[in-house]
């Protein structure tokens, strides 16, 4: 290159090997996660393979032996200024006005490049200035250079091909069908990667310009999945996050609810101070702003009044890992209760999160591997994780093999879609690894027989995503489904877990029976680190998060502290959360708003500071630590989640956290506690801030896991052993056989936007939460005598939601779906905790 | 012939010219002359579309023959015959089948019938008269590289031709030409016609390919998508014109010895030619390959008879729109593609357009620079803004609007497009600059829209100068930030 | 409006004959607008229904190509060529005369929707210059007096040119018995029997 013999990988573009060993061709089309193009022919270069010299789009062109390249002769600079005059003559020169200028391409190309004037005085071309392509996405065309970034992505990232080039030649444009907008959940991405100002996004539209931004690395904590982002803020304010290209995470990309979910931490609803009230009804009820020491007292207070047993912490999932470590240890090693659960009876059991062996994305995505999902749709719930399976399954030859209650988002590239019907979930799947193991009946042509020989033939182990599925099965349903599936050989697993930073929240022991570090509270032993630095251990097991509920609703809890959490929309059984918030004799809120649990039931709301305010760690599925910065500060005196714990722990067991005083401090008692958080060093830290620390016993590092199928723990002390299952999987009659001849089981999975507390808060993205729809199975429909899109009132034996009627032949027979949170439309309304297949009929209304 | 049938598809029946001996009123354009016919040999029976007739005059023989050699022998017959490809680039059809990397199947061949070249026609009338000769050429060609699958794409535009070709493979698929086993052998290949919607781009092989495969026809990349590598499908695919094609019968019946025997040595056999403008018999011939000159062809008895009222020939274009333009001097080279490529333009696509000297040379190079611009598919930058730029810059200078500056632009937007010196006709001196053209595009499009403009800024700068009103450019005061006013 | 019953028919045929359906898209979206006269929304959806393409790509692809129409033309599309060889024998003159005689600018519409006059390029006919085509069927050395004549031989029913969007009128149709068979490429990987002969051949 240029004169210098310069190494490169085999098969890599000469693009990409030049700008690793320091010279930057400009470009417009090319992006290096998505198929080159050679479209906007802006890094023509000089390539001889010995044949003499001759321009080539260096996308293009793979590297070759001997391959000679020059970047700065005459005739690829004429090339590349021929080409940027070409781009410019019919752009507009309306860069001042432009939300790009400053960090566009075209204007610093033009900038260092470009010729001083212009040789073009014919009229520009000319099209009606933005258009709105979605709810949150601008296009102007005119400033548009057709790269077919946007285009390119929409199609082969997202599977969205939504927007495409219409017309043709200099009348080309990038448009979407008539009245049909760019609804994809990716739509964000194209604003990220467009090379100009062409699309721009509502939330960041004239806010700011970029040379008055700062900017900081940290995670995305809408989901658990940990995409890295960039928070870029101006003036105390965060005005727009980017997606970080994490290699082993999220590649640039990300969902448009991690990329506007910022917008609810500007909201002006963000509690910025603690708030107290008397009575939650009556004449008393109106929140009255208070001081910390006094909230606090508050609380404290209510703590010393009490037992520990009658204590109980649900939540942490938004917490950092040091925040969550904080709040296990003042409950459990302060307060004394076991009664702590981060889940809300809509995840996995803790025990097997943290025991599988555990698979990262990279393992999901190796090419030629095969991937069992049992569990959500991806595209809903780890919008990121679809995106690198989908690119998985497309390019690289992965299997999907699919265990779903209803058709996904990947059902189209899956290999083989089984589809359980409520209930009969851990059966199936019971036969299904019967099957792929040659321990059941084969040979037979039905579909789990094609699916288990694609299991079979997996070579390395298939990588299994694990997931709790409809929320109206029960818990153990899924949990049988898993260790059934363990019995493959060589499986390992990716947990889908729901809301942020579970998996830290589990890690730190926020789950009954856990302590920080993957332990057991049974086996903590006397000696051990923990019990040195923690005051002391409850006595007994504690409550997962039904029972607390169950507990409370009897009059049985006295504190019940909501750590970010919203029982009464998220918990699986609306009418249980009622009864047990209301009848908690305290009900503590920690959080940014006051979610309608604590509006119902809360004492005391303690503001907390958001994701983007403070410091700390965040861990992903797969095991994977990385940063969060503080960019900004919380409104009013909100405090960090950390804080607050440590306040209260000083307030009941002065000393208890002496030292304590930063999110490092934390970190290092943790690392010193926990043998599984201890490679989680500062220096591991900013070492790769990219892709973060992975922990031992993750899959990445090839000593898979702390859990063996012997039942012996590798890792630990007395990590988490094996728990046997509750009840055998085949134990269960088909429910669809005693199926009311008008009923239907019901199967509830969540959406990506629904009427959650901080997407309520997100004015760009609040009006995507799609209306309450019940679908059927069009061959169902001869069952009711109610014709689809008429408004219907879904009913269970224990409440009705209204919804309209609508068919999807990706939910099977004899089953009715509904979304789990869309506006107005609770599904957990349908649910009882202790019933394991809800049976819904429909009603016109 | 009154009022035309539904099928018909002519609209009335055409005056003969003055000088219009030689036309066939069935087949209009086409001029039945002195000379080997080895394609056109049916085009004299008003019927030779039918199955009967083609029947009748040795159709489907070729196949016959060729179902008696072994694939390869068939092959090695073609490759014999130096077969050149009819489309435009001249290569050799025996040569490119061999370029099917083994092992990769299934292969495919798709027939390029989207003859949308400015000025040239006759896979048109191949398709509209001897469909059959054209669909056993298919058959022949997929008998010998063991194709399964063949698409015949045809031009949107061309509705006759579409449903001539729509007829003829019913009645050979209900023959038993086409389809399973084929005359009763092992032979079974399936032939699906395909018609685009009006994209002259489509014409370019892999422009074609992504059209086939139902996407917007602009053109890949080659090297990768070197069809015979990476074609329909991302299978190895050939590609070949209708003419080459219809040539595959004679062939197989009269042996490549008997095909050698016509043309010159290195470009045997014999071509369409459309020869189109200011002429006294225009038409489209049937010539010997390689043996007969612009000056025959133009001034020739046998061919167009001259000039219009004995005008003179100021330019012509010698192979379609996309050619560099020629004049008097090269009258006297071949009808064959090296020497017209070595002396700055090519043959192509058998496009011959004369124009003669009451022809304004800007408005002319105006009008194909235009239609460049129009089919411009969009994807390259140069092309996609450039053609278009150079349209407007054009079409102002013809407004009486152009600055003395616009010649130098437009040759530098050209060189933009096609850098270095771009391939011209020998003039005051200066030696011609070969064909083809380079290019900071992806396919040839872009580079094809400043042959008209660098032929005649060459030869005719005076002119565009006569057009060209002084005008200088408008001062504008520069006055310093912060100066006082 | 959508598909009718019988295009659906067309439709499911022409799609089994090429190993992906995404290949049938230009010719259904002929098949749509020989129906409608030029493409509806509702039938560029059923289209992309029927090859696997969202709207957005059924529109985008059918854009690139001018023969199909987003809104209705005259029942006859009369399109003067004027490109380099009709230019030279008054292809433009004849476009005025069209448009003149018809009062209608170029890609406009005659009120009472019986014409639409476009210019077109080189359609191939370039010996007959100057061009022109109705609904693609050819008239070729046409003077502002034939051009006339044709016109009024039109409004007067004389000659039986189908409305705009039909191309040809026989249809490929392949009867089952003699498909020799169409499968996605992967299914296809074996060197088909003939092939053998070579062998054959060479051992004989």
């Amino acid at each position: 290159m240029d004169g210098a013999a310069v190494e490169a990988r085999p098969g890599e573009m000469l693009i990409a090997a030049c700008e690793r060993s320091g010279t930057y061709i400009p470009r417009f089309c090319y992006h290096s996660r998505m198929s080159p193009v050679g479209m906007c022919r802006m890094c023509l270069v000089e390539v001889d393979t010995g044949r003499g010299f001759g321009l080539q789009p260096s996308c293009m062109v793979p590297v070759s032996e001997g391959m000679k390249v020059s970047t700065d002769s005459e005739a690829s600079k004429k090339a590349q200024d021929g080409v940027l005059e070409f781009l410019l003559i019919n752009h507009p020169l309306d860069c001042p006005v432009c939300d790009k200028g400053g960090e566009c391409p075209l204007q610093d190309q033009t900038m260092a490049y470009g010729p001083g004037e212009t040789r073009f005085v014919e009229e520009k071309r000319h099209f009606p200035k933005p258009i709105a392509i979605s709810e949150t996405v601008f296009l102007d065309r005119e400033r548009c250079i057709l790269c077919d970034r946007c285009t390119r992505f929409a199609d082969e990232v997202a599977g969205d091909a939504l927007i495409h080039f219409m017309g043709r030649g200099n009348h080309t444009e990038v448009n979407t069908f008539t009245d049909e907008p760019f609804a994809s959940y990716f739509s964000g991405n194209t604003v990220q990667i467009c090379p100009v100002g062409a699309l721009t996004a509502a939330p960041y539209r004239f806010k700011a310009r970029p040379w008055d931004l700062t900017e900081t690395l940290s995670t995305a904590w809408v989901d658990s999945l940990g995409s890295r982002v960039a928070v870029q803020a101006s003036r105390n304010r965060v005005l727009r996050v980017l997606g970080a290209d994490a290699d082993a995470v999220n590649w640039g990309w990300l969902s448009d609810k991690e990329r506007f979910g910022f917008e609810a931490l500007n909201s002006a609803e963000r509690l910025s101070a603690p708030m107290l009230r008397d009575a939650v009804d009556g004449d008393n009820r109106e929140f009255r702003q208070a001081g910390w020491g006094e909230a606090l007292e508050a609380v404290a207070g209510a703590l010393r009044a009490t037992s520990p047993e009658r204590v109980a912490v649900l939540g942490g999932a938004r917490l950092t890992n040091e925040a969550q470590y904080m709040w296990a240890k003042l409950a459990k090693g302060v307060v004394g209760t076991d009664n702590v659960d981060a889940q809300l009876g809509d995840g996995l059991d803790p025990h097997l999160v943290l025991g599988l062996p555990r698979a990262t994305i990279e393992d999901a995505c190796r090419p030629g591997g095969t991937v069992l999902l049992v569990g959500p749709d991806p595209k809903e719930e780890l919008p990121t994780l679809y995106l690198r399976l989908r690119h998985a399954i497309v390019n690289d030859g992965v299997k999907l093999v699919e265990v779903t209650p209803h058709a996904t988002g990947l059902s189209h590239l899956a290999e083989h879609s089984l589809r359980p019907s409520p209930g009969t979930t851990a059966r199936l799947v019971a036969e299904l690894v019967d099957a792929a193991t040659g321990s059941g009946p084969s040979g037979d042509d039905s579909e789990i027989e094609a699916a288990a020989r694609s299991l079979r033939e997996a070579g390395e182990g298939v990588v299994v995503v694990l997931g709790r599925m409809s929320l109206a099965e029960p818990a153990d349903v899924g949990d049988a489904a898993a260790r059934e599936l363990s019995r493959l050989p060589s499986a390992r697993f990716l947990p889908a877990l729901r809301r942020g930073n579970l998996m830290g929240a589990l890690e730190a022991g926020l789950a009954p029976g856990l302590v920080p570090g993957r332990m057991q509270l049974e086996d903590v032993g006397d000696g051990a680190s923990l019990a040195e630095s923690w005051p002391r251990l409850p006595d007994s097991l504690g409550l997962d998060a039904t029972s607390v509920l169950r507990a409370a609703a009897r009059g049985d809890i006295d504190v019940l502290v909501l750590l970010g959490s919203d029982p009464l929309n998220d918990f699986v059984d609306r009418d249980l959360a009622y009864r047990g918030l209301r009848g908690a004799a305290c009900v503590v809120a920690v959080d940014l708003f006051v979610n309608d649990s604590a509006s119902l039931a809360a004492g005391v709301v303690l503001a907390a500071a958001g994701p983007t305010e403070c410091d700390g760690t965040f861990t992903n599925v797969e095991g994977r630590v990385s940063i969060m910065s503080r960019k900004v500060t919380p409104p009013g005196t909100a405090r960090a989640d950390w804080m607050i714990a440590a306040d209260l722990c000083e307030r009941l067991e002065p000393g208890s956290t002496s030292g304590l005083d930063s999110p490092q401090a934390i970190r290092a008692e943790l690392a010193q506690i926990s043998q599984a958080h201890a490679p989680i060093t500062e220096d591991a830290l900013t070492q790769n801030p990219m892709e973060g620390v992975l922990l031992a016993g993750t899959g990445a590092t090839g000593e898979a896991g702390g859990w063996r199928r012997s039942g012996r723990p590798t890792m630990g002390r007395s990590p988490v052993g094996r728990t046997e299952p509750a009840t055998g999987p085949a134990g269960r009659e088909d429910p669809l056989e005693e199926l009311p001849e008008d009923g239907f089981l019901l199967i509830t999975t969540r959406t990506m936007y629904d009427d959650g507390m901080m997407l309520r808060h997100c004015p760009s993205s609040r009006g995507l939460a799609p209306a309450a729809t019940a679908r059927i199975n069009p061959a169902d429909t001869d069952r009711i005598d109610i014709d689809v899109s008429t408004a219907v009132r879904v009913v269970s034996d224990f409440g009705h939601i209204e919804a309209t009627l609508a068919t999807d032949s990706g939910v099977p027979a004899g089953s009715l779906r509904v979304d789990w949170l869309a506006p107005g439309a609770p599904a957990n309304a349908l649910i009882a905790a202790a019933t394991d297949v809800t049976v819904v009929s429909v009603e016109a209304r | 012939m009154g009022a035309p049938s539904a099928t018909g598809g002519y609209l009335a029946p055409l005056p003969d010219r003055s000088a219009g001996a030689g036309y066939l009123q069935h087949a209009p354009g086409y001029v039945l002359n002195d000379g080997p016919k080895l394609i056109t040999g049916r085009f004299v029976h008003e019927d030779s579309f039918t199955l009967e007739r083609s029947v009748a005059t040795g159709g489907y023989e070729g196949l016959r023959a060729a179902l008696e050699m072994t694939p390869a022998a068939v092959h090695d017959e073609v490759r014999a015959a130096t077969l050149l490809g009819r489309g435009g680039a001249g290569f050799p059809a025996g040569v490119k089948w061999g370029f099917l990397p083994p092992g990769k199947r299934p292969y495919y061949l798709v027939v390029n019938g989207d003859e949308s070249e400015p000025g040239t026609y006759k896979d048109r009338l191949l398709m509209e008269r001897d469909p059959h000769q054209l669909i056993e050429g298919c058959l022949i060609a997929c008998y010998a590289l063991g194709l399964q699958q063949c698409f015949l794409y045809v031009r949107g535009e061309m509705a006759l031709a579409q449903e001539r070709i729509a007829a003829a493979l019913n009645d050979a698929y209900e023959a038993g030409y086409v389809g399973r086993e084929i005359c009763g052998s092992d032979f079974s290949v399936d032939i699906v016609m395909a018609w685009g919607a009006g994209a002259y781009i489509v014409g370019e092989e892999t422009a074609l390919i992504e059209s086939l495969e139902g996407r917007r026809g602009m053109p890949r990349l080659k090297p990768p998508y070197f069809p015979a590598a990476v074609g329909l499908y991302g299978q190895p695919t050939i590609v070949n014109n209708v003419e080459t094609l219809s040539n595959l019968p004679w062939l197989m019946v009269n042996g490549s010895e008997a095909y050698k025997g016509h043309g010159s040595e290195s470009s045997p056999g014999t071509r369409m030619f459309a020869v189109s403008g200011h002429l006294r018999r225009p038409g489209v011939y049937e010539v010997e390959h390689g043996v007969t000159t612009f000056r025959e062809l133009i001034y020739g008895d046998n061919f167009c008879r001259g000039i219009r009222d004995g005008n003179e020939l100021k330019m012509f274009i010698p192979g379609g729109g996309s050619a560099p333009w020629f004049f008097e001097d090269h009258l006297d080279l071949p009808l064959e593609a090296r020497p017209v490529g070595a002396a700055g333009s090519m043959l192509g696509s058998g496009a011959i357009v004369i124009m003669d000297d009451t022809t304004d040379a800007v408005r002319a190079a105006w009008r194909v620079v235009k239609f460049f611009a129009r089919e411009s598919c969009g994807k390259c930058t140069p092309c996609r803004e450039g053609t278009t730029w150079l349209e407007q810059i054009l079409r102002r200078i013809l407004d009486g609007e152009g600055r003395p500056s616009d010649i130098d632009l437009l040759l530098d937007i050209g060189d933009n497009i096609s850098p270095g010196p771009y391939p011209v006709a020998a003039h005051d001196g200066a030696e011609a600059v070969p064909f083809p053209p380079r290019q900071t595009t992806i396919c040839p499009l872009g580079p094809s829209a400043v042959a008209p403009v660098v032929s005649t800024i060459r030869r005719f700068r005076h002119e565009y100068e006569a057009k060209i009103t002084r005008r200088d450019p408008i001062p504008i005061e520069v006055v310093p930030v912060g100066a006082a006013r | 409006m959508t598909l009718s019953p019988a295009n659906e028919a067309l439709a499911a045929e022409i799609i089994g004959w090429f190993p992906r359906p995404r290949s049938a898209l230009i010719p259904l979206l002929h098949l749509a607008q020989a129906q409608d006269g030029y493409l509806t929304d509702e039938a560029m959806r059923r289209v992309g229904e029927l090859v696997g393409a969202t709207p957005a790509e059924v529109k985008g692809t059918a854009g690139f190509y001018e023969m199909f129409r987003f809104e209705p033309v005259g029942t006859y599309l009369v399109n003067v060529c004027t490109n380099i060889s009709c230019l030279l024998w008054g292809g433009e003159e004849l476009l005025e005369h069209a448009c003149e005689s018809l009062d209608v600018e170029v890609g406009g519409t005659t009120d009472d929707g019986m014409f639409t006059v476009e210019e077109a390029e080189c359609v191939a006919a370039c010996t007959e210059a100057p061009c022109l085509q109705v609904n693609y069927r050819y008239r070729g050395r046409v003077s502002p007096a034939d051009f006339d004549r044709l016109i009024e031989d039109l409004r007067a029913g004389r000659t039986s040119i189908a409305g705009h969007g039909v191309l040809a009128q026989v249809r490929q149709s392949i009867p089952a018995d003699r498909l020799a068979g169409v499968v996605p490429p992967e299914q296809a990987r074996e060197a088909p029997v003939w092939l053998a002969r070579n062998e054959a051949g060479a051992s004989g």
